[in-house]
């Protein structure tokens, strides 16, 4: 498996929405690295016919009643928005 | 003596006979917090606090029903969605974010009487061993307080111990109440997953999440168990609760059959911890309890397969902190792609970053099979070895954690060595099963015993819990 560099890195922040700088980069590289190195013993384990676990408890198609109820509370979510206009959420403009 | 360091039994029935007040409790309950405020045990204090034991008070003189739990004051991990507080996650993203509804098990809770009086101190997001991930300063352990309180839920187990609170409310994702209520001197209980409802809680590893609690005794846990169990409509993965209910406890441990995880007991683990767990074996026997050792050996790989999984998930649920809708916004950002990308740097911990990177190269296109898949594949194996071990023991035993509290500082620049740490504790989340940490006797540092059993085994392991305690 190749080793995590910089430009890997740069990469995984950019896939990760998240604006690293130069010297976060370089720290966040030997870190990663260590942490991967240390989970490729998974790659030695035969798996063949072994079946993905996605959850642990079995459940199968949980239904719920479809019913109208009253959605979050405007104001209440107004208070956390950094910001609002008219009922929505304003941002940044995009072009 | 704190009357919170009294069984919530006897509190909750001299309060609901007018013998001792709510108010007296929460009072007690906040001059705690205060006096101990150097702990950073919590952080925000609910306002509404005294208003809520002044309307039980009321309701007693009014000869009202006020619940199971009434005036009993509990203490939330600050990644519960609460009213009367800000809810932060530990996390500067989150520095001023005010709820707009609560989680279901605190709804529950307090439709019980219980009083939520303040919220606690954590690793951000949950990502910790130690609490030192917490954006707003480590809690420090109230049996040293050099060292760390074991994480991430460290706040919630050192409030327990220092009498700030009854009971507190807190969530396991790879031993987060369990390791720090060892290293506290507390009792934790991680429930099966899906017995407790995750709606409300800023989530962390969906399918690896568990809500429970942290107490000074078994029974204390059961009570709260026995209020916050079962299906909710508002969480697609909670399970039927068992019938009966978990606050009945018989403690008898003759022909109990206990398998003592040799995993748990070999390399790295401190000679102390281990003799206490040996001597924990003996004292089993002497009551008429069966104990052999059981391997299992694809613990080995357990870390490792935990440490792809989660870092998978996180980076998946911290996807919705975008600086737009709540949260932190980047002050800098001219337009909206800056939007993300700063206020994600800005907002989130080194450690948060971490996780959501390696979760993001495990997930991505050329990675996936290699690690993601295949870790989920490891989990199988493990679900298999723990359901074979089932067939055999009626639980499984083993240290909480190889090492006790270790000095604050000593692990905080070395991610993957504080990874390590959680050896004894991550198996169990990926494989979905109940398990407590119940507090041996030390004169130093407290040790931890954990106790694991199959999934819904909750009545048979809080009874078989309260009979270790009774010999420890």
């Amino acid at each position: 498996m190749p080793s995590i560099n910089s430009e890997e890195i740069r990469r995984l922040a950019e896939l990760a929405n998240i604006g690293l700088s130069d010297d976060q980069v370089n720290a966040y590289a030997k870190e990663i690295d260590q942490i991967i190195g240390f989970v490729e013993k998974l790659g030695n384990v035969d798996t063949d016919s072994v079946e993905p676990t996605d959850q642990v408890t079995g459940l199968v198609d949980v239904w719920r009643d479809d019913e109208v109820k009253p959605g979050l509370d405007h104001d209440a979510l107004k208070l956390n928005a950094p910001q609002w206009e008219d009922g929505h959420f304003k941002v940044r403009r995009v072009l | 003596m704190s009357q919170l360091k009294r069984p919530i039994k006897e509190l909750v029935s001299e309060v609901s006979s007018g013998r001792i007040t709510a108010v007296s409790l929460v009072e007690q309950s906040l001059s705690e917090i205060d006096r101990n405020k150097d702990f950073h045990a919590t952080l925000e204090i609910n306002e509404d606090a005294i208003k809520f034991a002044q309307k039980i008070d009321d309701d007693v003189k009014n000869g009202k029903d006020v619940g199971s739990l009434a005036g009993i004051p509990f203490i939330a991990k600050d990644n519960f969605l609460t009213f009367g507080a800000k809810t932060t996650a530990g996390s500067n993203i989150l520095n001023n974010f005010r709820a707009p509804y609560q989680s279901t098990a605190i709804e529950m809770l307090l439709k019980e009487g219980a009083i939520l009086v303040a919220k606690a101190n954590l690793d951000a997001f949950g990502h910790g061993s130690s609490t030192e991930n917490s954006d707003f300063g480590p809690t420090k352990n109230p049996h040293d307080a050099s060292k760390i309180p074991g994480g991430s839920s460290g706040g919630s187990a050192a409030a327990i111990s220092l009498g700030m609170a009854a009971f507190s409310l807190a969530t396991d994702t790879g031993g987060s109440i369990r390791q720090p209520a060892a290293m506290c001197g507390v009792v934790g209980l991680k429930p099966t997953y899906g017995l407790v409802s995750r709606y409300g809680v800023v989530a962390m590893g969906s399918s690896f999440d568990s809500i429970g609690v942290i107490a000074k005794t078994v029974e204390d846990s059961s009570l709260v168990l026995e209020h916050i169990a079962g299906k909710d409509v508002a969480d697609g993965t909670t399970i039927e609760r068992d019938e009966g209910s978990y606050a009945n406890l018989s403690s008898s441990l003759k022909g109990q059959k206990f398998g003592l995880v040799k995993e748990f007991v070999g390399e790295g683990i401190d000679p102390e911890v281990k003799s206490a767990i040996i001597d924990v074996v003996e004292r089993i026997k002497s009551q008429g309890g069966d104990v052999e050792e059981i391997s299992i050996p694809t613990l080995d790989l357990a870390l490792a397969c935990y440490y792809v999984l989660i870092p998978a998930e996180i980076s998946s649920n911290l996807a919705r902190y975008d600086g737009v809708r709540y949260g932190h916004s980047s002050k800098e950002a001219k337009s909206l792609n800056d939007q993300f990308f700063l206020s994600r740097n800005e907002g989130f911990g080194d450690e948060a970053k971490r996780r959501i990177m390696i979760g993001t190269y495990v997930l991505s296109s050329g990675y996936y099979d290699a690690y993601y898949k295949k870790a989920q594949k490891v989990r199988t194996l493990l679900r298999k070895e723990f359901d074979g071990a089932f067939k055999k023991f009626d639980f499984l035993i083993g240290p909480t954690s190889p090492i006790k509290a270790w000095k604050l500082g000593e692990k905080s620049h070395d991610p993957l060595a504080m990874y390590l740490t959680d050896i004894d504790t991550v198996s169990v989340n990926l494989v979905g099963s109940p398990a407590i940490s119940i507090p041996l006797k030390t004169d130093d540092l407290p040790i931890g015993l954990q106790l694991v059993g199959p999934q819904k085994s909750e009545n048979k392991l809080l009874s078989t819990a309260q009979g270790l305690e009774a010999i420890l």
